[in-house]
């Protein structure tokens, strides 16, 4: 009777223990009244602060996205800019709820470094940008020169594989931080960078001060799969992140948007109906309200809506949608039924 | 806390350094190279700030005015601006201000100055020669082991330059007219009696300036010099494993500073010999 | 040898300092103009620079509209700072000044914005004097502690000095960034330690094991018959060390003492390495993300090189 009486208050702690993990960064998120959101210093069209102090970018939007399913408004986010080498260790102490700064979804940051990877917002590949004046056409013509890249990354890595499976005899000079790292080939110090294809881009174009003397060499290399991470132990909050990426995806697919929110809200169509919660309340399994979706398009707007606004035509970057067009558009982006 | 990722793989490598670093080096020798590169920064520059420490100090001790007063100013201008500053000002002024590789300066034809670094032919006679896109072969100090180089000795020189003129001027008066009074002339007397009186003095405050400079050799982070502490920086990056990086560095240190302090201890006992 | 000197050096550096004359000040552009700047490059400096970007530089990321608060604790402080250096108050005096104005700027600041945003010079001075302050009573203890009869507190305490004394400062401070916020999670003091808190308490506990050494030979200089003088009057040791051996330490190793402030704040520093953006890290906030100013980065470096200057020669001045 005893050993029962142990082992039933064992499991029953247990279990109260579980569902105490279970819903601890949604919690503190609630009670805090704001999202507190990871991302870069300063990557043109992810995350970067602009002079009237308000940031923007897609991973910026990701995590207003969530302010707004969660709390109701996409004012509601506190951002903290990390370094490439603070990123995974703010997630793990728990400073942020979100890690949003263009971080590639691998295996060995899924599984070892306790992040847990919610949904991939941009596929990406990695690159290589030269200055003009070399007339270097192809990757394969850079024996003797030197790369900046940054260190511990994918980028470093991928850059060796693809130097040496390759026999391009490149030196790769590394650097701590991505800033640096940028700082010298800008500067001089090394012929090229190398890193994924998107902030070559947006690099060039922000901060080289002469972006069409700057190109972007043909040869693709590498899968960059970019998107938000949350830290492992709260599966609610995951779920949330992951469900509001896919919500925006496939809103853009059902042609809702920010700008028709008003007619689609009034409209017919049962699948355009039922994921702005008139039907089926799609809230309450991710505990949201039930136009979490309506909010998230009304205050951020749909993929395509962000992808124009921050990365695409509307942007500076003019990035073309490529691999992130909708899957009926011969692209990657494919989300889950809301059902 | 474990220590086995230390046989783990890296995946990445460093930019420089004795050791050769391939992707699937352990951790271990990752970090070992990281250490060597601390060694190779210091070592040349605890000699040249010697040096340099030396000259100055002396300089401040001369008679003619204007250069006891340039010395004067030299150790008041870097004793008083933390040495970071002085290290990233450094370095901005090689990258900026150095052309770059495929039109660097040239001594002759075998040293060139450029934004890549300082390249001179090596011991094996691999002379460096201007190719298409920067200077391939030949021995390369790279622009970031320049720039903590000369920011440590710049910054140290100015300490011990302080130390050689508080050593030199501690010994007494007395024991100079003495010595001049036996008969023996300037040379004699500097180097036979004031000297090895003021080394007694110095030792103890060189050493510490020793200990300081080592230390200071972290720096190399805020350049991106892949010493020691910047290796550990991306491995703790890497792993995930921070507890055992920073222990690691923490124990390292120690280490380091417990054998440099020893050897100076071994010199001051030198110097103290026959001290009353 | 004089006379060679007398000769050549005038030479030498008389076209140097007309050059660097000729740079600094008669070519120089001083207004906030970009394109006088960029026609001026080369021959003049840009203090343009300074102009445009002096708010950045002296305030970090300190939010715009606020920053009249860091100002009057920049100013305050480094009133403060000096007086005390040059020890022109009695050290009660000094110490109730100080207690008077810490708190109320601490929450001066703190209404203003929260500590993850302060910056640039007023979180230099507020790192190494608040650093030094916490750090010195820390420092007698373990002064008195290496000298104690008690073998078990001896040891703890020398192997705290020595082993602090042997690590530099940076990798205390990824202690305090990296491996602090994991040993305290969150769920332990609210929200956890921000980051100015551990990186201060750092800074102390690392400055502590410096002034113990410093005050170790204050107390060497202190006559022994002092201490026995006192024992045999009845004060007990805490009354002892307080009123007797210890004002008369501190007083003889004053010059040290100050010389060890103005060492902690050139240290201080070494915190833009972990994201904390004191003035150098300000300066790099200012300018590295801005395309245009960036090329006048040298006289960035050379205005917050003065700055440094100012204070650490004013201070280390004050000894006499």
């Amino acid at each position: 009777m005893k050993g029962f009486r142990s082992i039933a208050m064992f499991v029953c702690g247990f279990v109260l223990l579980g569902t105490a993990n279970a819903g601890a960064v949604l919690d503190a998120v609630k009670k805090r009244d704001a999202v507190r959101c990871g991302v870069s210093s300063g990557v043109a069209g992810f995350s970067s602060l602009g002079s009237d102090g308000q940031w923007r970018g897609l991973d910026v939007a990701v995590c207003r996205a969530v302010a707004a399913a969660v709390l109701g408004s996409a004012k509601k986010v506190e951002f903290t800019p990390l370094s490439s080498q603070q990123r995974f260790a703010a997630l793990q102490a728990g400073q942020i709820d979100i890690l949003s700064r263009n971080t590639t979804w691998t295996l060995s940051r899924d599984a070892g470094l306790n992040a847990h990877f919610t949904a991939i917002t941009y596929y990406d590949g990695q690159g290589i940008l030269m200055h003009k004046r070399f007339g270097v056409k192809s990757a394969k013509e850079l024996n003797g020169a030197e790369i900046c890249v940054q260190s511990g990354t994918t980028n470093e890595k991928n850059l060796s594989t693809y130097l040496g499976t390759q026999g391009i005899k490149a030196k790769a000079i590394v650097y701590d931080n991505f800033e640096a790292a940028y700082k010298a080939f800008f500067s001089g110090r090394c012929q090229a960078f190398s890193t994924d294809v998107s902030a070559l881009i947006g690099l060039k174009t922000s901060q080289s001060g002469q972006p069409d003397d700057y190109v972007v060499l043909p040869e693709i290399f590498s899968k960059e799969p970019l998107g938000p991470a949350v830290q492992r132990g709260d599966d609610e909050f995951f779920a949330i992140v992951k469900w509001v990426v896919f919500a925006m995806i496939e809103a853009e697919e059902l042609g809702v948007g920010k700008e028709n929110l008003e007619q689609a809200m009034a409209g017919k169509n049962p699948a355009v109906q039922r994921l702005l919660g008139g039907a089926e309340d799609l809230g309450k399994p991710l505990g949201l309200p039930k136009d979490w979706v309506v909010k998230v398009l009304q205050q951020v707007g749909n993929y395509g809506e962000v992808f124009d606004a921050n990365l695409g035509k509307q942007s500076p970057l003019k990035l073309e949608r490529g691999l992130n067009a909708l899957w009926t558009q011969g692209g990657l982006m494919y989300a889950p039924p809301l059902r | 806390m474990n220590f086995e990722f230390l046989n783990d793989p890296a995946g990445f490598g460093l930019s420089e350094g004795w050791l050769q670093i391939a992707f699937d080096s352990p951790y271990w020798h990752v970090l070992l190279a990281g250490l060597l590169n601390t060694l190779k920064v210091a070592l040349p520059a605890l000699i040249i700030s010697t040096l340099l420490g030396l000259f100055i100090g002396l300089g401040q001790l001369v008679r003619h005015p204007l250069l006891r007063a340039l010395c004067k100013g030299y150790v008041n201008l870097f004793r008083n601006v933390p040495l970071l500053l002085q290290l990233l000002a450094i370095y901005f002024a090689i990258t900026q201000f150095f052309p770059i590789a495929s039109q660097a300066w040239s001594l002759g034809d075998s040293f060139f100055f450029s934004k890549s670094g300082l390249a001179m032919p090596a011991w094996g006679g691999d002379t460096p020669v201007r190719g298409r896109f920067s200077i391939e072969g030949g021995w390369v100090l790279s622009p970031e082991y320049l720039a903590v180089l000369l920011a440590l000795v710049v910054y140290t020189a100015a300490f011990i330059a302080e130390v050689v003129r508080a050593g030199i001027q501690a010994v007494k008066p007395g024991m100079r007219q003495g010595a001049l009074a036996l008969g023996l002339n300037n040379s004699q007397v500097n180097r036979h009696v004031v000297l090895p009186l003021a080394l007694r003095v110095m030792v103890p405050s060189l050493s510490n300036q020793y200990l300081n400079l080592l230390k200071n050799a972290s720096l190399g982070v805020a350049v991106g010099y892949p010493e020691l502490v910047s290796v550990a920086n991306t491995a703790i990056n890497q792993s995930g494993k921070a507890v055992e990086c920073v222990l690691i560095i923490l124990v390292t240190y120690a280490l380091l500073s417990a054998v440099a302090s020893g050897l100076m201890n071994l010199l001051n006992t030198r110097v103290n010999r026959g001290a009353l | 040898m004089n006379r060679i000197l007398w000769v050549v050096l005038p030479v030498l550096l008389a076209p140097l300092v007309w050059a660097l004359l000729d740079w600094a000040v008669f070519n120089a552009v001083f207004v906030p103009n970009l394109q006088a700047c960029q026609q001026a490059a080369g021959q003049g400096a840009c203090w343009g620079v300074v102009a445009e970007k002096w708010r950045v530089i002296l305030f970090g990321r300190y939010p715009l509209e606020e920053q009249w608060r860091a100002g009057i604790v920049l100013v305050l402080w480094s009133v403060l700072l000096f007086a005390t250096a040059a020890r022109v108050f009695k050290a009660r005096h000094g110490f109730m000044a100080w207690s008077l104005v810490l708190p109320a700027s601490a929450v001066l600041l703190a209404t203003g914005a929260p500590t993850n945003l302060w910056g640039g010079l007023p979180l230099t001075l507020i790192l190494s004097t608040v650093g030094f302050g916490l750090a010195f009573p820390l420092a007698v203890l373990l002064a008195l502690g290496r000298q104690s009869s008690n073998t078990w507190v001896r040891s703890v305490c020398t192997a705290y000095i020595e082993l602090l004394r042997a690590l530099p400062l940076v990798t205390v401070l990824f202690l305090a960034a990296f491996v602090l916020p994991l040993w305290l999670p969150t769920g332990v003091l609210g929200e956890g330690l921000d980051l100015f808190t551990r990186v201060l308490l750092t800074i102390a506990l690392f400055s502590a094991a410096y002034l113990a050494e410093v005050l170790r030979g204050g107390l060497q200089a202190v006559p022994q018959g002092q201490g026995m003088a006192a024992k045999a009057l009845g004060l007990n040791a805490f009354q002892r060390n307080m009123l007797v051996v210890l004002p008369q330490a501190i007083r003889a190793c004053l010059p040290s003492l100050t010389n060890s402030f103005v060492t902690l704040f050139k240290e201080c520093s070494l915190v833009s390495i972990v994201a904390l953006f004191e003035l150098t890290g300000a300066l790099s906030l200012a300018l590295a993300g801005d395309v245009l100013w960036r090329s006048f980065y040298l006289e960035g470096y050379l205005f917050i090189g003065l700055v440094y200057w100012a204070y650490c020669f004013g201070l280390s001045k004050t000894v006499k």
